[in-house]
């Protein structure tokens, strides 16, 4: 009919044994294999949202009991957690710029420093949670107790039923978070056999750059969760 | 490999000949393959879902409960439900003519990631084997839309499995949508600028984003409920102060979006096809994309309107019927825009055409009756009655299955190389469209005289009846109609005479390749110089039918 197609394949004058059929160039290729990421990202930030949502609505409902509640975590335990996640975001980032460069080793080294940190944060937030099961402070049981007053009120005990909502949060929210946080360690083990292997160099590392921006995205919502779970209400 | 060859189907290598065997579909990254594959899940479902609404059906013939008892009666609505929106309706036309068309009408050679998009596949049979298991294992009665605290506090049945089900086939739509938007980003051929998009991959545009913004919603929804279930967490629960009616606001923060995942698609294929057969370019192309834009971007703010009576604040109701209204302006600016494409056209009454007509009038039946329930008053009035079963209905099934319908018979030929039997369409369109409204228009009059839904008995109001028994009557005969068309395109894939490359002589890149096409679409990449729906540069007509 109305097309007389041009041959403007463009093919490229190195072919990259990583460009796929379907894309004419490897910038082609990169560009969606990021925007597809970020977009991923997107999806993620309305997954937690729902949670950021309901949270949202409680806190401001239960003021007080919620700043009672969270006096009940150990707050030297979540910020040595965030400083672990900020120095895997650390490591996670020279990766990405070692494969820039094209430095195997050291991005296998910092990969491998990924899992580590990843796995520290992982058991510290079991011991986290192993406190909680041993004061009674699991939502939903019989046994559920916490002996705390509301902050700034020494007499008004924090309401038991309001406080299990905070909890309910607190781990569906860390919970959430964990699961992302073992997802990721997978898939940087997967990464790191592979870069072992030599398959990135400074042409292809794009499932290094792309696991690195799901990492920073689960780094991100602690950087939320630290704050909204731990640090309320802390002042003297 | 020869471009343009018509007609020596068999000879000629194409993505359906091209391997044999099981393992070459089951691990096939083509999406014309994949396309397929969802054919098969999607209408495997479709009659399941079907088989639940035919004997709800049959239950109601006569007021009194004799078919079924009130719990069996509960679970059959619920998984109908289910079955029929998050794996029929939500899926079907993305996943089947958008996952196949999308690439050809940009000039692509496959979506942005083919191995995520076969992925998807298996993300919604995992679902599906889910859903069916828990239908097997004594199903599930929630009602389709998991209401906490009956999700959570009350039933005894699969609720988790159920949930499961959704929550991984929920997965497979945002894969879906994902990669059609990279893909019409990043994948359009030389001189396949925005504006020259045909409005099927604008509308599939629109419906991404609602997949990509709203299902991880409903998946938290859902995933916080199970997690209520299974270890007691208390977000919903109110004897612990937890809201029962924020999980109302994030099921259809999702929920009613949804409606439009399900209707902008169809709303794509009904351009297309409306084009070809009046032979005319479209009517007010740019409002006509901006319009499913609008849809997408305002039916993310009118979630509440299900909510009326579940006790929300009157002003967040006041507002939320109005923002429900706005919806109303550019859903009317398509139903103007396709007459106005039709206005004067050369117009032929294939079959594709005939479904096109049909989804137009439900769908604006749909839509108004859609506002009655926009307005607080009425709504009140009407609430969880038939009016408003009949009102979805006519959007869902008078739309969005008129619409797949259609596209299903406009594309046959190139999907499959074959042409249908076009007396036997035509009969099957009319037979649809007749047994629609009979199934349908009497549930309008029976809501409005009262009836609730989700009552299985209703022997204290006996002059129900006979309205029932013509909705009876209509799923029967739209039961026929649904069948026909699956008898015959199989029929057709042996027997059908071989489709040439364009058989109605329409417009879109998709039609420049030989039916079915090759593996990777294109010989060469094909550069576009032409806006969409140039009717007026191609003379021809559409053959005449045989």
């Amino acid at each position: 009919m109305h097309i007389s197609p041009v041959a403007t394949a463009n093919h490229e004058a190195h072919e990259n044994p990583a460009l796929l059929h379907h894309f004419a160039t490897v910038e082609q290729q990169k560009d969606a294999a990021s925007f597809g990421m970020w977009l991923f990202l997107v999806t993620e930030v309305m997954f937690f949202g729902g949670m950021f949502c309901a949270y949202l609505v409680y806190r401001y409902w239960y003021f007080g009991d919620f700043g009672a509640a969270s006096q009940s975590l150990d707050i030297k335990w979540g910020a040595i957690n965030t400083a672990v996640l900020i120095c895997s975001s650390l490591t996670v980032a020279l990766a990405v710029r070692c494969g820039q460069v094209g430095k195997q080793k050291a991005m296998v080294v910092n990969l491998v420093l990924t899992i580590v940190l990843g796995l520290v944060f992982l058991g510290i937030k079991a011991i986290e949670y192993k406190a909680k099961f041993d004061e009674h402070h699991i939502p939903g049981q019989a046994s559920f107790h916490l002996e705390k007053s509301i902050p700034g009120h020494p007499d008004t005990p924090v309401n038991q039923p309001h406080a299990q909502v905070y909890f309910s949060l607190y781990f569906a929210m860390t919970g959430m978070h964990a699961l992302h946080m073992i997802i990721g360690v997978g898939l940087f083990a997967f990464l790191t056999y592979k870069a072992w292997k030599g398959a990135y160099s400074p042409g292809y590392y794009t499932p290094v750059e792309n696991a690195g921006l799901y990492w920073h995205f689960v780094d991100i919502v602690w950087i939320y969760l630290f704050p909204l779970l731990y640090l309320i209400d802390r002042h003297p | 490999m020869a471009t343009g060859d018509t007609g020596n189907f068999g000879e000629r290598e194409t993505y359906l000949n091209k391997e044999y065997g099981i393992k070459s579909w089951l691990l096939s990254v083509d999406h014309k393959r994949i396309a397929l594959l969802y054919l098969v899940g999607i209408t495997f479902f479709f009659f399941i879902g079907g088989f639940f609404a035919l004997l709800i059906r049959l239950e109601l013939l006569t007021p009194a409960g004799d078919l079924v008892q009130a719990d069996t009666y509960n679970k059959l609505f619920t998984m109908h439900g289910q079955v029929m929106v998050f794996f029929f309706l939500i899926p079907a036309v993305p996943a089947v003519l958008g996952n196949f068309l999308i690439p050809i009408m940009i000039g692509a050679k496959d979506l942005a990631f083919p191995r995520i998009n076969l992925l998807s596949w298996y993300l919604y049979i995992m679902g599906g084997i889910l859903m069916l298991y828990t239908i097997l294992a004594g199903g599930v009665d929630t009602g389709w839309t998991f209401y906490v605290p009956l999700s959570t506090e009350f039933l005894k049945t699969n609720v988790v499995t159920a949930a499961l089900a959704v929550f991984v086939s929920g997965f497979s739509s945002i894969f879906t949508g994902l990669n059609f938007i990279v893909t019409i980003h990043r994948m359009r051929a030389p001189g396949m600028t925005w504006n020259r998009l045909p409005l099927f991959v604008w509308a599939h545009y629109a419906t991404s984003i609602i997949q990509v913004l709203g299902t991880p919603v409903v998946a938290i929804a859902i995933v916080l409920v199970a997690l209520e279930r299974l270890f007691h967490l208390g977000i919903f629960n109110a004897a612990l102060g937890g809201d029962p009616l924020l999980f109302q606001h994030l099921f259809w923060f999702y929920s009613h979006p949804a409606v439009y995942i399900m209707i902008l698609p169809g709303m794509g294929i009904v351009s297309e096809v409306v084009c070809c057969f009046s032979r005319k370019r479209i009517f007010g192309y740019q409002a006509m994309a901006m319009a499913l834009l609008g849809i997408a971007v305002v039916g993310f703010l009118v979630w509440a309107h299900h909510m009326f009576v579940a006790g929300i604040s009157v002003y967040a109701a006041l507002i939320f019927s109005l923002l429900s209204y706005f919806v109303a302006v550019p859903s009317a600016i398509k139903v103007f825009n396709w007459t106005s494409t039709m206005y004067k056209g050369s117009i032929t009454y294939q079959t594709p055409m005939l479904y096109a007509f049909g989804f137009v009038g439900l769908f604006t039946i749909g839509g108004l009756t859609g506002l009655f329930l926009a307005c607080l008053g009425v709504d009140i009035h009407v609430t969880d009655t038939y009016f408003v079963v009949a009102h979805f209905h006519y959007i869902m099934v008078g739309g969005m299955v008129m619409a797949y319908m259609a596209g299903m018979h406009f594309w046959w030929p190139k999907i499959s190389g074959r042409m249908y039997p076009e007396g036997w369409g035509r009969l099957a369109a009319l037979i649809v469209f007749i047994g629609f409204n009979l199934t349908f228009f009497p549930q309008f009059v029976l809501g409005y005289m009262g009836m609730p839904r989700r009552y299985w008995d209703y022997s204290r109001a006996p002059e129900y009846q006979i309205l029932n028994v013509l909705s009876t009557a209509g799923a029967t005969i739209l039961a026929v109609g649904y069948l026909l068309p699956m008898v015959y395109f199989l029929w057709s894939m042996r027997y059908g005479k071989p489709a040439p490359d364009n058989p109605w002589n329409a417009a879109g890149l998709e039609w420049t390749i030989p039916s079915p096409p090759s593996t990777f679409n294109f010989d060469e990449q094909p550069v576009v110089t032409w806006e969409a729906y140039n009717y007026d540069e191609i003379k021809q007509e559409v053959p005449v039918a045989h």
